[in-house]
C-alpha cells in the first residue's frame, strides 16, 4: 500500500524556488491500476521518482507498506528499488551492446541470484512479454516496442509488487502503444501487480481504473475511471 | 553480489573501448616496465661489482699509504705531508703478524713505457713477490708466475696481464719474447688469464720481481728518506671473522713503527674488501633508488591518466549508473564496480609492464652492455605499486559514481 501525506518537493533553481510537488495526498492500495495525468511540468515525474524511491520529498511523508521511506538508508532504499518496485521508462534505458537476456538479468544480479537461476528467470519473464525468440538481441537490433518489452521484462524480473511506468508509450507509435497497454493490463489482472502509469495522454490513462490528475504540483482530481478501455479497442472509436 | 560479477562488468566496459583501454594502460605499462628494468640493471651492477671485488679475494686487507679521509681534493686545501709506507713496515708486519694470516706481500707500482717491436705504450708495472698470485687469486694462461728465485736473483723477467699480452703481441705467443720496460729488456715468462675489467684489474698490468723493481727499474721513485717504499701491503686473512682483529693489529703495529702520537691521525689506510664493497654498493644502491624514483614518477603520471579516463567514463555512463541504481544497485556495489574497473586497468598494465621490463632487462643483459638481475621482490614491488595506484586513483572516480543521485543520473543527457 502506498500512502502519500502532504508530499512536497522543492527544487532550488538559482534564486527561485520551484515547487514541483506542493502537498500531494493520496493512497493507492495493493493491486490497483492507476494513471497519474498532467501536462508537462505538472510534477508528475517528480511524484513518480519519489514513489519509486529514486528521490526523497523535501517535506511530507511517503509510507510504503507501512514503512516511512525517509527513515531508510541507502542500502535499504536500493533493496526496495530492486525488489519491491519495477521501473519502466519512456526512453527504455537499456544497456547498449548488451543482450536482452543480460539486460533483464541486471536486477537479478543485484538481488544476488546465482548465474543459472538468473538466466532461467530472465528467460521466463522475456517469455511473459513475448520475446522468447529475441533473448540474444542487443537493443539496437530490436524495434522500439520490443525494446520497451525488454524494459518491462527487466522491471518484472524480481516479481515486484509495484510496477511504475513513466510515459511508457511516449516514445512509441500508437499501435505499439496499445499493444503495450494490453500487456500492462494483463500483468495487472494476471499477476495482481499494482500498476502506476504516468502519462499526459488521456487515451492511455483510460486503460486504468483510476485517474489522478495533477497540475502545478497539486492533485486536482482523483476519480474512478468509468470509461475503462479494454485493451485492443481501436483508438478511433474512442475519439469519435 | 560477487566480485566476479563486478569483474565481468569491468571487463565488458574495458572491451567496449579497446583503443582507450590500451592508451590508458600504456602509462602504467611504461612506468612498471621502467621500474622493473631499472631495478634489474641496478641489482645487476651491484652484483657484478660485488663479484669483481670478491674475485680479488674476499679476505684481503689492503694496507696503503695516505691519510684517512684525505678525500678526493686532498683534504680540503689543508697542506698535508705526503705519507709513505716502507718496505720495512712490510718486514715488521711479516715478522710480527702470524696468527690468522695465510699470506702477506708488498707491492710497488709505477707506470712506464712498454715496447715490443713497433708497439709501445704506457702501462702499470707492479713489483711483486711470489705469493702475490695466491693473494689476488690469479691464474696463469701460459708459463709461470714470478718465483722466489726470480726475486733472489733479481731476474729480468715479466708476467703479462691478459690485455697487455694481447696489445703487445696480438696473436703471437708472448712466452720467451723480450720486451722493453723503460728501455730495459725483460723476458716474458708468463701470461695471466683474464679477470674481467674492473678497477685496478690485473689484465692491464705487468708483473716483475719486487727486488728487480727496486734494484733495476724504479730507482729513486721507490726510495724516500733512504728507505725503500711500497705502495701497498696485501694481507690475506684465513677467515672472514678474523678480519677485524687483524686489521686492528696492523693499525696498532704500523702506528707504532711510524711513531705516530695517540692524537695524530693515521698516515695509512687499512681497507678490507668488504669496506670497499660497502662503499661501492652504497653508491649503486643510491643510484638504483634514484632511478627507481624517476620510474615511480612515470607510474604516478600513468595513474593520473587512469583517473582522468575513469572520470570521463563515469560522466559518460551517468545514465547507466542511474539505471543500475534504479534496478537495485547499492552505493557500495557501484563503488566496487568502478574500483574494480580501475584496478583491472592498472593490474593489466602492471602485468604487461613487468613482462616488458623483464624483456628490456634481458635484452640489456644479452647485449652484454649492462648486466641485469631480475629479482622476485622487484617484480612484486612493481606489481604492488601498480595495484596501489589503481586503488588510489580509482577511489575518487568510483566515489563520484557511487554518490550520483539516482534521479539526477537517470535524467542526465
Amino acid at each position: 500500500m502506498i500512502q502519500a501525506e502532504d508530499l512536497t518537493k522543492i527544487y532550488q533553481m538559482g534564486d527561485t524556488e520551484v515547487r514541483a510537488l506542493d502537498g500531494a495526498n493520496f493512497t493507492i492500495n495493493r493491486g490497483e491500476m492507476v494513471a497519474i495525468m498532467g501536462p508537462s511540468g505538472s510534477g508528475k515525474s517528480t511524484l513518480m521518482s519519489i514513489l519509486g524511491c529514486l528521490d526523497v520529498p523535501t517535506s511530507g511523508k511517503y509510507i510504503l507498506d507501512g514503512v516511512a521511506v525517509e527513515n531508510l538508508d541507502d542500502t535499504e532504499l536500493a533493496q526496495i528499488r530492486g525488489q519491491k518496485i519495477g521501473f519502466v521508462f519512456q526512453q527504455f534505458n537499456l544497456l547498449a551492446r548488451t543482450s536482452a537476456l543480460e539486460n533483464v538479468m541486471l536486477p537479478l544480479t543485484y538481488a544476488g541470484l546465482s548465474g543459472r537461476a538468473r538466466q532461467d528467470r530472465a528467460r521466463e519473464v522475456l517469455g511473459r512479454v513475448g520475446l522468447s525468440d529475441r533473448t540474444q538481441h542487443a537493443p539496437n537490433e530490436l524495434s522500439g516496442g520490443q525494446q520497451q518489452r525488454v524494459a518491462i521484462a527487466r522491471a518484472l524480473a524480481n516479481d515486484p509488487a509495484i510496477l511504475l511506468a513513466d510515459e511508457p508509450t511516449g516514445a512509441l507509435d500508437s499501435k505499439t502503444g496499445v499493444e503495450l497497454m494490453e500487456l500492462f493490463q494483463s500483468l495487472h489482472t494476471e499477476n495482481g501487480q499494482t500498476v502506476i502509469l504516468v502519462t499526459h495522454d488521456s487515451y492511455v490513462a483510460r486503460h486504468t481504473n483510476r485517474i489522478i490528475r495533477i497540475s502545478d504540483g497539486r492533485i486536482v482530481s482523483d476519480e474512478v475511471n468509468h470509461h475503462l478501455i479494454k485493451a485492443g479497442t481501436p483508438r478511433m472509436e474512442e475519439t469519435l | 553480489m560477487l566480485y566476479s560479477e563486478n569483474f565481468k562488468i569491468a571487463l565488458r566496459a574495458l572491451r567496449a573501448n579497446k583503443m582507450r583501454t590500451i592508451l590508458t594502460i600504456l602509462g602504467i605499462v611504461i612506468g612498471v616496465a621502467t621500474v622493473v628494468a631499472l631495478l634489474a640493471i641496478g641489482k645487476g651492477a651491484t652484483a657484478s661489482i660485488t663479484q669483481e671485488i670478491q674475485s680479488g679475494g674476499s679476505n684481503l686487507l689492503t694496507v696503503s699509504a695516505g691519510r684517512q679521509q684525505a678525500g678526493f681534493g686532498g683534504g680540503g686545501g689543508q697542506s698535508r705531508e705526503a705519507s709513505y709506507l716502507y718496505y720495512a713496515d712490510y718486514q715488521m708486519l711479516a715478522r710480527g703478524l702470524t696468527d690468522n694470516i695465510s699470506a702477506m706481500v708488498a707491492v710497488v707500482q709505477s707506470s712506464y713505457l712498454i715496447k715490443f717491436e713497433a708497439e709501445s705504450f704506457s702501462a702499470n708495472v707492479l713489483g711483486v713477490m711470489e705469493d702475490y698470485q695466491e693473494v689476488r687469486s690469479l691464474t696463469l694462461e701460459h708459463g709461470k708466475f714470478i718465483t722466489e728465485g726470480d726475486n733472489k736473483s733479481q731476474a729480468l723477467v715479466v708476467v703479462l696481464g691478459d690485455q697487455i699480452a694481447r696489445d703487445l703481441f696480438g696473436s703471437l705467443s708472448p712466452l720467451g719474447k723480450m720486451i722493453s720496460i723503460k728501455g730495459i729488456k725483460f723476458e716474458v715468462v708468463g701470461v695471466l688469464e683474464s679477470k674481467g675489467s674492473s678497477m685496478d684489474s690485473p689484465d692491464d698490468a705487468l708483473f716483475i720481481p719486487i727486488e728487480t723493481a727496486y734494484s733495476k727499474l724504479f730507482g729513486e721513485t721507490a726510495i724516500h728518506d733512504g728507505k725503500k717504499t711500497v705502495n701497498d701491503i696485501l694481507v690475506s686473512v684465513t677467515t672472514t671473522e678474523a678480519m677485524d682483529s687483524v686489521a686492528a693489529q696492523i693499525e696498532f703495529m704500523v702506528r707504532r713503527s711510524h711513531k705516530l702520537a695517540v692524537s695524530e691521525e693515521l698516515d695509512f689506510n687499512v681497507l678490507s674488501q668488504t669496506d670497499i664493497l660497502s662503499t661501492l654498493t652504497s653508491v649503486t644502491d643510491t643510484l638504483t633508488i634514484f632511478l627507481g624514483a624517476i620510474a615511480g614518477i612515470s607510474l604516478l603520471v600513468g595513474g593520473i591518466g587512469i583517473m582522468n579516463i575513469m572520470l570521463v567514463s563515469v560522466t559518460e555512463r551517468t545514465k547507466e549508473i542511474g539505471l543500475r541504481k534504479a534496478v537495485g544497485a547499492t552505493r557500495n556495489q557501484i563503488l566496487t564496480q568502478f574500483l574494480i574497473e580501475t584496478v583491472t586497468l592498472s593490474v593489466l598494465g602492471g602485468i604487461i609492464g613487468i613482462l616488458l621490463g623483464i624483456g628490456i632487462a634481458s635484452a640489456f643483459a644479452l647485449s652484454g652492455l649492462i648486466p641485469s638481475v631480475i629479482t622476485a621482490d622487484s617484480i612484486l614491488m612493481a606489481f604492488t605499486f601498480a595495484l596501489a595506484i589503481g586503488v588510489f586513483f580509482g577511489l575518487y572516480p568510483a566515489f563520484r559514481a557511487a554518490n550520483l543521485h539516482p534521479m539526477v543520473a537517470l535524467r542526465y543527457e
